[in-house]
């Protein structure tokens, strides 16, 4: 059984990585970009029955820090 | 004194603190492995040095954060024993939940290096007790994820309780209210980027942090 989790910064938190390849995308001529947030993924491949609260207790204890970042889990199939 | 040094996969300033502290103290730090679950009886002040912890993956301080040994240093702090995290122990410190906030990719993106000016804005505390407040002082910077944020009313509080400890004089990472270095509530645990325990010898160049050890030798020991 496999979980992603995606890690992405807070609205209103500062992305000085998101900054950095805006302008990098405008350099390259890119011209319709108006914003770009950069975060993580994460590839979990877990025991079977590794329940949601499971995944979310990973997520909240160190996957993300919750200051700053949010969190999304999506369950994938096995390929 | 009888200090503690915790060392973590990856830091790399733990001799740098231990040797300012011997040099100030009269006494060797106990160096602490973060497998360790305990630490030595009778520590009295802890330091958690800077470097790159499990090679900053995931964010700088997570997994440093979460090892055995923090345990220990968090009941300690819940204790009143003073704990000093320097850079990478500033990022461990408000990754473990000790101090508010959290250190983000510089504004430039640029690792800093160099010396740079500071305030002490309050000089009431254990660790700031032999500065005036509102001294400048210098001390050398050396991060790339020294980019303290925290939300509005955070920021409001830790200025309206005189938590700000350090604060940059120039422009260095983009930090919120160009904050360099924070207390927590009760005053016992500081969190700062930037390194006193390398300019306390005239060979370094300085010798402005010199006396943040001294000032905590006067008020522990």
């Amino acid at each position: 059984m496999k979980a992603r989790v995606f890690i992405t910064l807070k609205p209103g938190v500062l992305d000085p990585q998101g900054k950095a390849i805006h302008h990098a995308l405008e350099g390259l001529g890119f011209g319709g970009v108006n914003d770009v947030r950069a975060g993580k993924l994460i590839e979990l491949d877990l025991a079977d029955g590794t329940s949601d609260g499971d995944i979310e207790e990973m997520c909240r204890k160190l996957l993300a820090n919750t200051v700053i970042e949010n969190f999304r889990i999506e369950r994938t199939q096995d390929a | 004194m009888k200090s503690a040094v915790i060392v973590f996969p990856g830091s790399n300033c733990d001799r740098d603190i231990a040797v300012a502290l011997e040099l100030v103290t009269g006494r060797k730090p106990a160096m602490v492995w973060h497998r360790e679950s305990e630490l030595p009886d009778g520590t009295d002040f802890i330091a958690l040095p800077g470097g790159f912890s499990y090679g900053d993956y995931l964010r700088s301080g997570a997994m440093a954060a979460r090892s055995p040994i923090m345990a220990a240093v968090r009941d300690a702090a819940a204790r009143g024993v003073p704990v000093i995290g320097i850079c990478n122990g500033f990022q461990v410190l408000t990754e473990t939940g000790l101090l508010p906030g959290a250190l983000m990719r510089n504004a430039g993106l640029s690792f800093v290096c160099r010396p740079v000016r500071l305030t002490v804005e309050n000089s009431q505390s254990l660790f700031t007790a032999a500065y005036d407040s509102g001294e400048e002082v210098v001390f050398p910077v050396a991060h790339h994820d020294g980019n303290y944020q925290a939300d509005e009313a955070t920021l409001d509080r830790l200025e309206g309780e005189g938590r700000v400890a350090f604060r940059y004089r120039e422009s260095v990472n983009g930090s919120a209210r160009d904050i360099a270095g924070i207390l927590n509530d009760a005053g016992n645990v500081l969190g700062l980027m930037p390194h006193p325990e390398r300019v306390v010898e005239a060979a370094h160049g300085g010798i402005d942090g010199r006396r943040l050890f001294e000032g905590l030798l006067e008020t522990v020991a």
